[in-house]
C-alpha cells in the first residue's frame, strides 16, 4: 500500500513559532496509521499541546503559527483549513484540562459536538445513546450543568463530545489531568473500545508514560520541541532510558544523583 | 426631623392614601423599564458571545430607527420597510464583523471596545448625512389613546401604546429564550459564550456565531428603535437614552438576558417611584437623569456580578 494513505495524519518536520517570536517545534515529524493509537509523550512545555494544536490548527486563535513543514491527512495537506474544515473531514480535538461548556448541561454538551453535521435528528439521537453505551456515568447526568460535574465525568463529556462529530482521528491531549489512577485507567480503556470498536485513530499526548505506553501501539518522545526518540510502545517500555526519565524505574535501584547519567539526546529533523 | 419625616415616613403615607397614582406611576415605570430592557438585550447578546462590550448598541438602536423611519418617508410599506431594515443590519453585521473584529481578533477587550466606540460615532454621522437631522415620527399604526381601568381602589390611567410594547418585549424575550435553548445555533451561540477555545475546538465556526449574533442584536435594536420612535420620534437623543442600558446592566448582570429585562423593569419602575415620592417633594425633581446610576454604583458596592450575572461555578 501507498505510504501516504496506510498513514492516516502525517506529520512532516513541523516548526512553530508563537507572537512571531517564540519558537516552540523545532521540526516534529511523526505518523498516525489508520486506527492506531499513537502516544506523544514528555514533560510539561515539550511542545505535546502544541503539536497537537498545530494539527486541528487551534494554534492560530492564540497567536500561534505553523512556518515550516507540512501536515498531511489522507495525503492532503490540511494546514490552511480552519478547525471547522477539520472536524468536518473527521479530525477533532480533545483539549487538554476538559474544557466542557459551564453552564450548558451535559446532553447540551454532547450536542455540540453535532454542530458541524447536517444528519438527521433520529441519527444524532442514535449517535447519542452510543455515547452514554460507553459513557454510562453521563447518561444518569445528562440534565446536571457539566459545571457541576465531577472531573472524571467532565473527561467523559468532553470525549464523549467529540464523538458526537463522527471522527476519524482524534487528537486526545492528556485525558489523565488531574484524575484519580483508577478513573485514568478507566477512561483510558474506553478509549482503547473505541479505537477499536469505532476503528477511530487516535494521537495522544500524555505525561503519564507508563499508562499511555500501555494502551498505546506506537510512541514518540518530545522534548524541547524536537523528537528525540520513538518505536513501538512495547519497545519504547523496555528502553532504559524511557524507564529512567520517564517510568521512574531503574535497573539497579535507587542511584544518587550524582551518578544520573545526562540523557542521550538525539537530535532530528526528519 | 421635618426631613427624616419627608423621606421616611410621608412618601409610604402618600401611596397608603393613593393606590391609584401609585399603581400608575409604577406601570409607567414598568413601560418604559422594558424599553431599557430592549435596548440592553442588545448588549447583553453581543457581550455574551463575544465578550464585547459594544458601546454602539445606543447607536444601532438609532440608526436602524433612521432607516425604519425614513424607508417609511419614502412611501416604504411598515412591514417592507421593516424586512429592509433588518436587511441593512444583518449587513451592518457583517461588515462589523468583516471590517472591525475579525483584524482585531485576540486584541485585548479594551481595543474592542475602542473599536466599538469609534463604530458608534461613524454609525451616528453617516445615519444622519443620510436620513437628516429632523426628529421624525413613526406612525406604524400603535394605537396611542389613553385607557382607563376601573379598580377597587380608584381609576388607572394606561397609554396603549405602553401596552403595546410590553407585550412586543414580552414576546420578543420569550423568542429569544426558545431560539437560545432549542435550535442548534443557539446552542452553539452558549457554547461559545461559556468557552471560545472548546466551541472552536468541536468546529464551531466563531466567525459565523459572531455575525449571527451581532445581527440579532441588530434586530433587537430594531424593535427597540421602533418602540422608542414610536413613543418620542425618532430623534438623536434616543442614543444617549440609549446608554441608560448600561445601569441597567450593572443591575441585572452582564451576562444574563433574563437580568438585562428584570434590570430594565426595576430601574424603569425604580426611577418613576423616587421621581414622584422623593425626588420631586426633597429635591425638586428631575432626579430620573441620575437616579438610575446612583442605584448602579451601590449595586457595584456589593453585587459586582448583578443580580443575575452568570454565575462563578466553582467545583470544590
Amino acid at each position: 500500500m501507498n505510504e501516504a494513505v496506510r498513514n492516516e495524519l502525517e506529520v512532516n518536520n513541523v516548526e512553530v513559532i508563537y507572537d512571531h517570536v517564540i519558537l516552540v517545534l523545532k521540526g516534529v515529524s511523526l505518523h498516525v496509521p489508520k486506527g492506531g493509537i499513537v502516544a506523544l509523550l514528555g514533560a510539561n512545555g515539550a511542545g505535546k499541546t502544541t503539536t497537537l494544536k498545530a494539527v486541528s490548527n487551534l494554534l492560530r486563535a492564540e497567536r500561534g503559527e505553523v512556518t515550516k513543514g507540512a501536515i498531511l491527512y489522507r495525503g492532503e495537506r490540511v494546514d490552511a483549513l480552519t478547525p471547522t474544515d477539520l472536524v468536518r473531514k473527521g479530525v477533532i480535538q480533545v483539549m487538554e484540562g476538559r474544557h466542557c461548556f459551564e453552564h450548558l448541561t451535559v446532553e447540551e454538551n454532547l450536542l455540540t459536538g453535532a454542530y458541524t453535521r447536517t444528519a438527521r435528528r433520529a441519527e444524532i439521537h442514535d449517535d447519542l445513546d452510543a455515547v452514554y453505551g460507553y459513557f454510562p456515568a453521563l447518561k444518569s447526568r445528562r440534565r446536571s450543568l457539566a459545571g457541576y460535574i465531577s472531573g472524571g465525568e467532565q473527561q467523559m463529556c468532553a470525549i464523549g463530545r467529540a464523538l458526537m462529530s463522527k471522527p476519524q482521528t482524534i487528537l486526545l491531549d492528556e485525558p489523565s489531568m488531574g484524575l484519580a489512577p483508577q478513573l485514568v485507567e478507566q477512561i483510558f480503556e474506553i478509549v482503547k473500545r473505541i479505537n477499536e470498536e469505532e476503528n477511530v485513530s487516535i494521537l495522544l499526548a500524555e505525561q503519564n508514560t507508563n499508562m499511555a505506553l500501555k494502551y498505546a501501539h506506537y510512541g514518540y518522545i518530545l522534548e524541547n520541541g524536537r523528537i528525540v526518540m520513538d518505536g513501538d510502545a512495547a519497545v519504547l517500555r523496555e528502553n532504559e532510558d524511557v524507564k529512567e526519565f520517564y517510568l521512574g524505574i531503574s535497573s539497579t535501584g535507587r542511584k544518587s544523583y550524582r551518578d544520573i547519567k545526562f540523557y542521550r539526546r538525539r537530535k532530528r529533523w526528519v | 426631623m421635618e426631613t427624616l419625616y419627608l423621606i421616611f415616613i410621608d412618601p409610604f403615607v402618600q401611596m397608603a392614601i393613593e393606590p391609584a397614582f401609585l399603581a400608575e406611576v409604577l406601570i409607567g415605570g414598568l413601560m418604559s423599564g422594558v424599553m431599557y430592557s430592549l435596548v440592553a438585550l442588545g448588549f447583553v447578546l453581543i457581550f455574551k458571545a463575544s465578550g464585547i462590550f459594544n458601546f454602539a448598541q445606543g447607536v444601532f438602536v438609532l440608526f436602524a430607527a433612521l432607516n425604519f423611519v425614513g424607508l417609511m418617508d419614502l412611501g416604504v410599506h411598515p412591514i417592507l420597510a421593516f424586512i429592509i431594515t433588518l436587511g441593512i443590519m444583518t449587513a451592518l453585521a457583517f461588515a462589523v464583523d468583516r471590517l472591525v473584529l475579525r483584524p482585531l481578533v485576540n486584541q485585548n477587550p479594551i481595543i474592542l471596545f475602542m473599536a466599538t466606540i469609534g463604530i458608534a460615532f461613524f454609525l451616528e454621522g453617516f445615519g444622519e448625512s443620510i436620513w437628516g437631522g429632523d426628529v421624525r415620527p413613526v406612525r406604524v399604526g400603535i394605537p396611542d389613546t389613553a385607557l382607563f381601568w376601573e379598580t377597587g381602589f380608584g381609576e388607572i390611567l394606561v397609554l396603549s401604546s405602553d401596552l403595546f410594547a410590553g407585550v412586543i418585549a414580552a414576546f420578543l424575550v420569550t423568542v429569544l429564550a426558545l431560539f437560545f435553548h432549542f435550535t442548534p445555533v443557539g446552542r452553539a451561540l452558549r457554547a461559545v459564550a461559556d468557552d471560545h477555545q472548546a466551541a472552536l475546538s468541536v468546529g464551531i465556526p466563531l466567525n459565523n456565531i459572531w455575525v449571527i449574533v451581532w445581527a440579532v442584536a441588530g434586530f433587537v435594536a430594531l424593535v427597540a428603535g421602533i418602540m422608542w420612535g414610536a413613543k418620542l420620534g425618532v430623534q438623536f437623543a434616543l442614543s444617549t437614552i440609549a446608554l441608560k442600558a448600561l445601569p441597567v446592566l450593572i443591575l441585572g448582570g452582564f451576562t444574563s438576558i433574563p437580568g438585562a429585562i428584570i434590570g430594565g423593569l426595576i430601574v424603569g419602575a425604580g426611577e418613576k417611584l423616587f421621581e414622584n415620592y422623593w425626588g420631586l417633594p426633597l429635591l425638586g425633581g428631575a432626579t430620573e437623569e441620575w437616579f438610575a446610576y446612583i442605584v448602579a454604583m451601590i449595586f457595584l458596592f456589593f453585587r459586582p456580578q448583578g443580580l443575575f450575572g452568570e454565575k462563578i461555578i466553582e467545583r470544590v
